[in-house]
């Protein structure tokens, strides 16, 4: 009985030591309150020489996009096929929301705050404030750090990276290597200097958020797109003798106030006209709001400018004010 | 008193979401007091059904000074409380971090720029607010530091406490910040309970706000003086966090006075009972928060205590 309690101590052995191999680490390891542990795994991949370079990839700080699994999976499958071609290291972290993704749950349960707004992190919290505060302490001094999202379960993104406009000059370089179909340039915004990406960036860890696809769901393409532009800027951090992708794409890239917002008039359904990642023209039919009880159409979702739709609601139902469309108008 | 509809929204099948205020008196807008945001905030929603009965009540008497208009809005998220959601049933998003909002944008932040836009030109405004933590709080008033506050008016509500917050990236996006910025003395009111009514705490809160019309003359309500409030500051607290995950068996609560020392919680492990942890005060002092739910985690918030030397 008194060698269990003292098994169970926090500061004993958990499974994964035992069971992964070592270059899988803990970066968080903390009890839930009923006979679990919450923990935070990364593999670390590493390459010679041990120079001190180090590129992290994470993702699944929301719990419902699950686009970067595929990404961590395909990124670890391809160093490991090759890892004489590489040096440093490189980190993958693919369920910073661990709880989330375990219970298709977007944030962390339990807790009701964005996660991708309590960055830095608050040691006298909860849980995941604390949490949040480990996550940048082992991510600071990274050489970069990709962040992966997925949109949510409403709207499908273009391939794209976003990128705050105050640190555009140092980031747009390193984002023009990601292989995506689209660089968006945002206004700064005071409320998201609480994420990672911008928690990051203010302590000079290089970081940059890829957006693309919907969440639940898996798109191969993007996920292959992604982990070519990986192994584009591992090559060009000088961490990757390998072969380098042979073709990378040319993002359209935006600057402020190119960008059309399309958000629904009115409430009801949605019958999609066009899918997204497409070139329209203004007056162009996006989709309709309908009304299945009178069976009435409600409003006409008209392209209000010439663009690229790089984003678009799948998802049918809408209220008034809700996103059914983002199109760029630049060139 | 004069019953409004501020805000109609269709839904696609439910009743249209519509925001109801209350009027009492003429003039130019004085004060107004804004119920629950969130669809748990049940004691908030109450404390304003009561402050809306009292007003009537006073409006009948003769009771209300001439000096202008008070608007009362019992609730701006009825629709996630009627199916016992928390935030905006459709898309999760919290209405209390959409100011100013935006009238263009996405449906919480058309609900927040309408209430905002109808509430933004009342020189006193209160909020009734819960703690993002679940747990119990001590009553206070909560003012944060945005460089134009007036702690010697949060102080007329007469409650134990004004909690003076200097705001995050995140908190930017509240009411109340919204409210300093374009001009109003904004005060929020956390009256220690959210999802359940307590009675108690219920009517300490809408006679705090009752005492606070009636200082700034809006009406006359006689009433004792309530508390001398102490001001206190977020580096104030001992912050207690649990070194262990378990069962949680709290021995003292929010506005218990403790000693230095003293066994305020245990924490015991939920298969054999025993203990795997105890949470002692690092000094003498009011517990001002405690950590409510049966379950905790490790390295989690469990008490915020004031100290007194
Ligand atoms: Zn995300």
């Amino acid at each position: 009985m008194f060698d269990f309690v003292a098994r169970r101590s926090i500061n004993s052995a958990h499974p994964i030591p035992q069971t992964a191999p070592a270059m899988i680490k803990t970066i968080v390891a903390e009890e839930l309150p009923v006979g679990e542990k919450f923990e935070i795994h990364k593999n670390v991949i590493a390459g010679q020489p041990a120079d001190g370079k180090r590129l992290c990839v994470v993702t699944g700080t929301h719990g419902d996009e699950l686009e970067g699994q595929y990404v961590c999976f395909e990124l670890a499958r391809r160093l490991n096929a090759n890892l004489s071609a590489l040096s440093g290291s490189v980190e993958i972290y693919p369920a910073l929301n661990p709880l989330g993704i375990d219970s298709l749950t977007r944030g962390f349960p339990t807790f009701d705050l964005d996660m991708n707004r309590i960055f830095p992190g608050e040691i006298n919290g909860h849980l995941i404030e604390n949490t949040a505060h480990k996550i940048i302490k082992d991510l600071a001094g990274a050489t970069a750090v990709i962040d992966v999202h997925s949109s949510n379960i409403f709207l499908a993104e273009v391939m794209q990276v976003r990128v705050n406009i105050d640190s555009a000059a140092a980031l747009v370089p390193f984002a023009r290597l990601l292989n995506t179909d689209f660089i968006w340039v945002h206004e700064a915004n005071t409320v998201l200097r609480s994420t990672l990406a911008h928690s990051l960036n203010s302590i000079g860890t290089k970081t940059l958020v890829v957006e693309m696809g919907i969440g639940m769901r898996i798109t191969l393409d993007y996920g292959n797109r992604l982990v070519d532009g990986l192994f584009n800027l591992l090559a060009e951090l000088g961490m990757w003798t390998g072969a380098r992708p042979r073709e990378i794409s040319a993002p359209l890239l935006s600057t402020g106030g190119e960008v059309a917002y399309i958000n629904a008039d009115t409430s009801g359904v949605i019958i999609p006209a066009v899918e997204h990642s497409r070139r329209v023209r203004a007056g162009d039919e996006l989709c309709r709001i309908v009304s299945p009880l009178e069976g009435k159409v409600l409003q006409n979702v008209r392209a209000p400018v010439d663009g690229f739709l790089f984003t678009l609601r799948t998802f049918p139902l809408v209220y008034e004010g809700s996103l059914i469309a983002r199109i760029y108008s630049g060139q | 008193m004069k019953r409004e509809i501020l805000f109609d929204l269709k839904s696609p099948y439910r009743h249209n979401f519509q925001i109801i205020g209350y009027r009492f008196g003429a003039g130019a807008p004085r004060a107004a007091i804004v119920g629950s945001l969130r669809g748990d905030e049940i004691q908030q929603q109450y404390i304003c059904s009561q402050v809306v009965k009292n007003l009537a009540e006073l409006e009948r008497a003769g009771r209300l000074e001439p000096r202008g208009e008070i608007l009362v809005i019992p609730t701006a998220n009825h629709f996630s409380m009627n199916v016992s959601k928390r935030f905006w049933a459709m898309d999760n998003t919290d209405i209390n971090r959409m100011f100013p909002g935006y009238d263009k944008g996405e449906t919480t932040q058309r609900i927040a720029a309408a209430l905002f836009d109808i509430v933004k030109n009342y020189p006193l405004g209160i909020q009734l607010s819960s703690f993002y933590l679940q747990g119990d709080l001590i009553p206070h008033i909560r003012v944060i530091d945005t460089g134009y506050q007036d702690l010697a008016q949060a102080r007329e509500f007469g409650l134990p406490y004004v909690l003076l917050r200097a705001p995050t990236a995140f908190d930017t996006t509240l009411l109340n910040y919204s409210w300093q910025i374009f001009g109003t003395n904004a005060y929020s009111l956390y009256s220690g309970d959210t999802e359940n009514i307590n009675e108690r705490t219920a009517r300490q809160a809408w006679q705090a706000i009752l005492r606070f019309l009636h200082r700034n003359e809006l009406i006359r309500y006689e009433t004792h003086d309530g508390y001398v409030s102490r001001v206190i500051k977020e580096e104030d607290f001992h912050h207690l966090t649990s070194r262990r995950g378990g069962m949680l068996r709290r021995r003292r609560f929010s506005g218990d006075y403790v000693n230095e020392r003293e066994l305020l919680a245990e924490i015991i492990d939920p298969y054999d009972g025993s203990t795997l942890d105890e949470i002692y005060a690092p000094a003498r002092g009011e517990i001002f928060f405690s950590h409510q739910r049966p379950l905790v985690s490790q390295n989690t918030l469990v008490y915020r205590l004031v100290q007194y030397s």
